[in-house]
């Protein structure tokens, strides 16, 4: 009796523990039945690779809002992979227990700061600043790639440090052993150690910049149109779902699904991608 | 002195003067908005309706959609998440099974808050015709904060003791009386941090939330009607150029929420990794 109640009590976690992939595949789904249909209709090739938008008269191009998505989040990691990886080496490598204890935390509390507070002090702040040191609107491609840059910056330094911290001390000792200076070692053995995991947190962060959408719609400036240069205004592939989304219908609104689809396919690539370099960390180690 | 000498005091400085910069922008940005911000805060803010769009007045009403909608969210994914949990740590081994269930956890940790926004409204607002509602926008947020739950109630979990698990069983316990008396009492802290990360989460979110939950500025009487909440309303008010003190105040009860929900977890986990290291 006992022992079959433990059995239906088995099943049901089974099926409580299907619920995250069954919500991913029901994202996918829904997702794809709404865009999928208008990107059949109006062609991949004229979807991704033309750069006129103009819904109301049924120009359906995002070339212009792919570009700028790769500008600002390359940009952005470009600024928060140094700073992540460099604070996650001195932290784990050469600062004092007492830095890490401090420090990280401190540092991972920007993780948790909501995206608009980051966008309103891009709008209050560094707009202002970059207009008036380096002209331009202020409003920019530079604006969002730096407050991106500091935003990814606590997933970069988390995963960077785990994978560093990861890495046998024996590899370390060896190098010493042999009369390497600390820095030596880091570099020529920790280093080449940590690589997969320091790869895969710049592969994460790098999904969460192409993703962001509240601070890039109100840093970025949203113009429709290639940016010509990093002090230009650019509208990305989120801003323009964000910003579109509450007044368009129709075959307007399925081409901002299809927007969705493209995200939702570049970001199942990213993290499959770390999740392979996770994974090779993993084999490494054994 | 020699070269490599010299090359490791200019790495560490180089090193060192990195994460002081980091630890400058934290400063500055939790600084700037809080100096800014304070001075509007007050009893009156606090607990009054906004007039006039949100340009005087304060933000009860998104204070009390907020707490209302992170509430719901978690309801709703904690028994899914602590369950997947008990499942991967307590009942299975490694399996294709559980590898597709991790990964499956981790690409929906991966996903965008503006797809969470767009499937909340093409799914729960139009699909089950939920309108944009408290209940939309906390089914939403549920599914976005399930991974997260997940993840910290299996580490708490894995690290109740083995023990204490055959003690239970050899006294003839079944494994679920083991799991429900032994094992997650003992990984309830672990699992209370992942519902305040979970919590800090959905009080900063606004992408999903808006287009599920809405904005409206009434304080909801059901769980079918539309709230604003305190990240909606200060987007609003500050991209709309509604008024920029109140958005400051708006944003420094948020960050203020945020690092409460940030410190109280960290305490908890250093009293459980204490405890666990006795």
């Amino acid at each position: 009796m006992r022992a079959t109640s433990d059995k239906v009590v088995e099943r049901a976690l089974l099926a409580v523990a299907c619920t995250a992939v069954f919500c991913l595949l029901v994202i996918a789904a829904f997702i794809f039945k709404e865009g999928f249909p208008f990107l059949l209709k109006v062609g991949p090739g004229n979807f991704l690779f033309s750069s006129d938008w103009r819904p109301d008269s049924g120009h359906y191009g995002i070339f212009p809002m792919i570009v700028s998505s790769l500008w600002v989040t390359f940009g952005g990691l470009a600024i928060g992979a140094p700073l992540g990886i460099a604070g996650a080496i001195f932290l784990s490598e050469f600062g004092p227990p007492s830095a890490m204890r401090v420090v990280k935390p401190a540092i991972e509390l920007l993780a948790g700061i909501p995206s608009v507070v980051f966008g309103f002090i891009g709008v209050m702040v560094l707009a202002p600043f970059i207009r008036r040191v380096a002209g331009g609107p202020g409003l920019s491609v530079l604006a969002a790639a730096i407050v991106l840059g500091v935003m990814i910056l606590p997933t970069i330094m988390s995963i960077s440090i785990d994978s560093l911290r990861s890495v046998p001390q024996s590899y370390r000792e060896g190098a010493l052993a042999l009369g390497a200076t600390r820095w030596q070692a880091v570099r020529m053995v920790v280093l080449k150690a940590a690589r997969p995991g320091l790869l895969a947190g710049m592969i994460l962060g790098m999904g969460r910049a192409i993703g962001e959408t509240m601070a890039v719609i109100m840093v970025a400036g949203n113009a429709v149109k290639m940016p010509a240069s990093a002090l230009d205004s650019a509208r990305t592939l989120t801003a323009n779902i964000a910003l579109e989304m509450g007044y368009a219908t129709g075959m307007h609104r399925q081409a901002l699904f299809a927007t969705g689809i493209v995200l939702f396919v570049v970001i199942m690539i990213l993290n499959g991608a770390a999740t392979a370099a996770l994974r090779r960390r993993g084999a490494a180690k054994r | 002195m020699k070269v490599h000498k010299i090359s490791q005091y200019a790495a560490v400085a180089l090193l060192g003067g990195a994460t002081l910069f980091t630890l400058a922008i934290v400063a500055f940005i939790i600084g700037f908005v809080l100096e800014k911000g304070l001075p509007q805060i007050s009893l009156e803010f606090l607990f009054s309706k906004p007039k006039d769009m949100g340009r005087e007045g304060g933000i009860f009403p998104a204070i009390v959609g907020t707490l209302l909608l992170s509430a719901m969210a978690i309801v709703v994914a904690l028994p899914l998440g602590v369950g997947t949990a008990v499942y991967l740590a307590e009942y299975t081994r490694e399996t294709r099974l559980t590898r597709a269930i991790r990964f499956g956890t981790d690409c929906l940790a991966g996903i965008p808050s503006i797809i969470f926004g767009l499937f909340g409204y093409i799914f729960f607002v139009t699909t089950l015709k939920m309108g944009w509602s408290l209940l939309a926008g906390a089914f939403t947020l549920a599914i976005m904060v399930l991974p997260t739950i997940i993840r910290t109630s299996e580490e708490a979990i894995r690290s109740v003791p083995q023990p204490w698990r055959e003690v239970s069983l050899s006294l003839g316990a079944t494994r679920w009386e083991t799991v429900r008396k032994a094992v997650l009492p003992n990984a309830l802290p672990g699992i209370i941090t992942g519902v305040m990360l979970s919590f800090g989460r959905s009080i900063g979110e606004t992408a999903a939330v808006i287009f599920t939950a809405g904005s409206s500025f009434r304080l909801p009487k059901s769980a079918f009607d539309s709230v604003r909440t305190m990240a909606v309303h200060f987007y609003i008010l500050a991209r709309e150029g509604i008024s920029s003190e109140k958005a400051y105040g708006t944003a420094a009860v948020l960050v203020i929420a945020v690092l409460a929900v940030n410190i109280l977890t960290y305490g908890l986990m250093q009293r459980f990794i204490a405890r666990r290291a006795r």
